[in-house]
């Protein structure tokens, strides 16, 4: 049953807030979770003064609207319902007198919080998540290398964010159709994508599905529900809406789910996104890598709000903060997510709280901006594979011996797809001019045929690896 | 002035229709039943077929549910159902966003901009998302059920953000395709063309002539090809290219200039992105002269493409620099309008269409 948020409702809201993994509907979370939720008595402020009220330095949270008993209760009807009246003049506050508590399983360290509520995840699945997040950090470790060695023109990697990449993938279902920014290879590796494919697309030969038309790290694959990176920032958002309007329309149990970061969340289009989103019904996970820096700008030149999770309500999407680092905390929350924007039709906001290890880009050098002891912290002290490592672990179900053999594994893997990536041969020229259209229109068979004869006339301004 | 566009209309008809003969634009055949429809209603016919032929398609926009602030998507709510014909909210980058994700998971997204002029905001999502979606892709993915529809151009009163004619913008972008209508009769069939073709397609409709334009416009289902222009009137002397409401124009030139003599070719282009070079290249070879002539700012508009091609392909059989008409260099302004407008006496006193002593620069 959903919870809508009515004042009337708020003192139900606040308690769930605090105590639960955050969504506002306790019968669908205690369905999954391993204990009951807690139920506690709210205080309600009620200010005295008449002056500290119109100074408004007390009320904070916006589900006091209305709820003081000595207004008269006097309601009047508006387009788009009744709301009730006060003689007092109040603002509401700009944020709450506390941020949104972030929901963790494991602590910093990694061991299982005494209190902590998750959806449970076999050793299969846990054991291929701590893989596949090794296999990632290694992927990227390697690409990096090798951009910095001038084997590849660019990357970007995902340090530091691993949990929220893989965790996420594997709480959702190969059908869950994913819009991507460029910092979710994850999602693309759970699935089946293999190191050679990413290797073809970042070397841009004749095995990359892009064709090469675009930079590294630009990964898109139909057959595993994955659309193509592009660069512009979170233009994918409105474009997932409408694909959950589609799997809605179609009567899929699947939803859309696009991933973007804390910058991300300023542009148009999120905006945009999470409007249409509510307004349509549309089952679509929102999940915001809030990592704290975009390119050299710092969260607290990106917004004023408590993060981004905060701006879910202004939209009337339900909506949760995350530790991204923590591996089984993001399952559950996209694990909860799914369920609800299926079954509701409904979009859900994640914010999961992380940081950027790595910089941006290989075009980037972030210790001009920030402080390399801040990097070395947060890669030390609230590392992803670590904390979930040390679960995963306590389960009985991994070791030293696995770590070893699976990283010498990937290795050799990497070099091997890196080797074979570089050798291949690039796309055909025609690739230039196929696709623009589902047909090459005139005008670019014209201009084939032009580039043609100023290759036979000038070959050696143009690269000898791309096939005629 | 209803009058002699309603006269003009049908006569723009005649070539084109199922027994006008020379013109191959026309897939009707047998017999066809027809009615007379002014612009909106043509539009609303190809909308309703199209809804009703594909039951994965939508139709979505500002105000579309109760029928459209141009009436365009009359009935369309009630006979497919809010789930399929709905309005949206106000934001042109979330109607176009959302209308490339419902295509790119196979739909037809039919979306309504409310008037041209305010597309802009949806510019970044079909430049940089729409246009490219296939190609960088390597065809993993496209969008090209999607469709997006815009009322553009002068309407008399409109000034600066009710008349606009932005199709250069879009024409200077690769992946998509820009199409313009000159008539009822036209539009549904490039309407359903458009919205059936595998690519994104832009579709400006001259809002001046959804009430004003009457046509005789067969009942069926049927459409007119992408990329071939049309020569709706023969002539020798001179070609004249437009598109949209200015073909109205431009007719009236033709039939000042032939009391003088001169024997027009009058040829609508339809799309503008990818354009038929052919037919524009093939009259002017024969006449020697162009004409171009749009409502759009004269600088960096779409007619300044048609000049530099045919320039390059036609040098040697021009008898005279070709010419271009159009609004003028300033935001659409509302006193000022009649001024602004390419009128059918600047393309009369144009150097291409009158005798040297009369030449005018426009």
């Amino acid at each position: 049953m959903a919870q809508h948020l009515k004042s009337s409702s708020k003192s139900i809201l606040l308690n769930i807030l605090r105590h639960n993994i955050g969504f506002s509907s306790p019968s669908h979370a205690s369905r999954h979770l391993r204990h009951n939720l807690p139920h506690g008595p709210l205080t309600t402020r009620l200010s005295p003064n008449p002056i500290t009220r119109y100074c408004n330095t007390m009320v904070d949270t916006l589900s006091s609207i209305g709820s003081h008993e000595d207004t008269n209760s006097q309601v009047m009807d508006f387009p788009g319902g009744k709301v009730a009246f006060t003689p007092e003049i109040h603002f509401i506050s700009e944020s709450n007198e506390e941020r949104v508590p972030c929901y963790r399983v494991l602590d910093d360290n990694g061991q299982q919080l005494t209190n902590s509520q998750f959806v449970p995840v076999s050793k299969e699945i846990a054991v291929k998540m701590y893989s596949d997040m090794v296999t990632l950090q290694m992927m990227d470790n390697i690409f990096y290398e090798a951009q910095r060695q001038g084997r590849l023109s660019f990357y970007a990697t995902a340090f530091g964010e691993e949990a929220i990449n893989i965790a996420s993938a594997a709480a959702l279902s190969p059908d869950d159709v994913i819009f991507p920014q460029y910092r979710e290879p994850g999602v693309l590796l759970w699935r089946g994508f293999t190191l050679q494919e990413f290797a073809n697309q970042c070397f841009g030969n004749k095995s990359d599905y892009g064709k090469g038309r675009q930079m590294p790290v630009h990964y898109g694959s139909n057959k595993l529900n994955y659309f193509t990176v592009s660069a512009t920032i979170a233009t994918q958002l409105p474009n997932a809406v409408g694909a959950a309007y589609s799997l809605k329309m179609d009567e899929k149990d699947a939803c859309a789910v696009t991933f973007f970061g804390d910058g991300g969340s300023s542009e148009g289009d999120f905006h945009a996104a999470l409007n249409f989103a509510a307004v349509m019904e549309a089952p679509v996970l929102f999940i915001c890598r809030n990592n704290g820096w975009a390119i050299s700008t710092p969260t607290s030149d990106q917004f004023r709000s408590d993060g981004v999770v905060v701006k879910g309500r202004a939209y009337g999407i339900r909506s949760i903060r995350v530790d991204g680092n923590d591996a089984l905390a993001m399952y559950s929350a996209v694990h909860e997510a799914r369920e609800m924007a299926i079954r509701e039709h409904r979009p859900i906001l994640i914010e999961a709280l992380t940081y950027r290890v790595g910089h941006h880009s290989t075009s980037d050098d972030s210790t001009r901006y920030r402080s390399a002891d801040e990097i070395e912290w947060w890669n030390k002290a609230r590392n992803p594979l670590s904390r979930f490592r040390t679960w995963v672990e306590s389960n009985g179900w991994w070791s030293d011996e696995a770590e070893s053999d699976l990283r010498s594994k990937i290795k050799k893997e990497m070099l091997e797809a890196i080797r074979v990536a570089e050798k291949t041969e690039k796309p055909n020229l025609n690739h230039m001019f196929s696709d623009v259209y589902d047909v090459p229109p005139l005008n670019l068979r014209e201009q084939e045929l032009l580039v043609r004869q100023a290759i036979k006339s000038h070959p050696q301004d143009y690269p000898s690896d791309v096939p005629l | 002035m209803a009058s002699l566009l309603s006269r003009f209309c049908r006569k723009l008809a005649l070539p084109g229709s199922a027994h006008g003969s020379r013109m191959t634009s026309t897939t009707a055949c047998g017999s066809e039943t027809v009615k007379s429809l002014n612009l909106y209603s043509a539009i609303n016919q190809a909308l309703h077929i199209a809804l009703e032929t594909d039951p994965r398609s939508y139709v979505f926009g500002e105000d579309v549910g109760f029928g459209g602030v141009f009436r365009c998507t009359t009935g369309l709510a009630e006979r497919f159902g809010k789930n399929r014909v709905f309005n949206t909210p106000l934001c042109e980058q979330g109607i176009v966003g959302f209308g490339i994700g419902l295509a790119a998971m196979g739909n037809r997204a039919v979306v309504e901009i409310q008037v041209a002029d305010y597309i802009y905001p949806a510019f970044d999502q079909i430049v940089n998302e729409a246009a490219k979606f296939r190609y960088r892709s390597g065809n993993q993915f496209n969008c090209g059920g999607l469709t997006i529809r815009a009322p553009y151009g002068a309407v008399g009163h409109g000034g600066h953000y009710h008349s606009q004619s932005p199709e250069a913008f879009f024409c200077h972008v690769p992946g998509i395709k820009v199409v313009i209508p000159r008539s009822p009769r036209e539009a549904k069939g490039l309407l359903l063309s458009s919205i059936r073709d595998p690519n994104p397609v832009v579709f400006f409709e001259p809002k001046w002539l959804y009430r004003q334009a009457v046509e005789e416009v067969p009942e069926h289902d049927y459409m007119i090809p992408l990329s071939q222009a049309e020569i709706i009137r023969e002539g020798s002397d001179i070609t004249l290219v437009g598109w949209g409401a200015q073909l109205t124009v431009m007719e009236q030139a033709c039939l000042d200039a032939e009391k003088e003599g001169i024997s027009c070719e009058l040829i609508d282009l339809k799309t503008l992105l990818p354009w038929d070079k052919e037919t524009v290249e093939a009259s002017v070879k024969k006449t020697g002269r162009l004409l171009i002539s749009h409502e759009a700012p004269i600088t960096g508009g779409f007619g300044a493409e048609i000049s530099a091609t045919i320039l390059e392909r036609c040098f040697l059989k021009l008898e005279a620099p070709v010419s271009r008409v159009c609004g003028l260099d300033t935001p659409f302004p509302l006193v000022f309008e009649p001024f602004y407008m390419p009128t059918k006496n600047k393309a009369s006193s144009s150097s291409s269409l009158s005798s040297p002593s009369k030449t005018h620069i426009f």
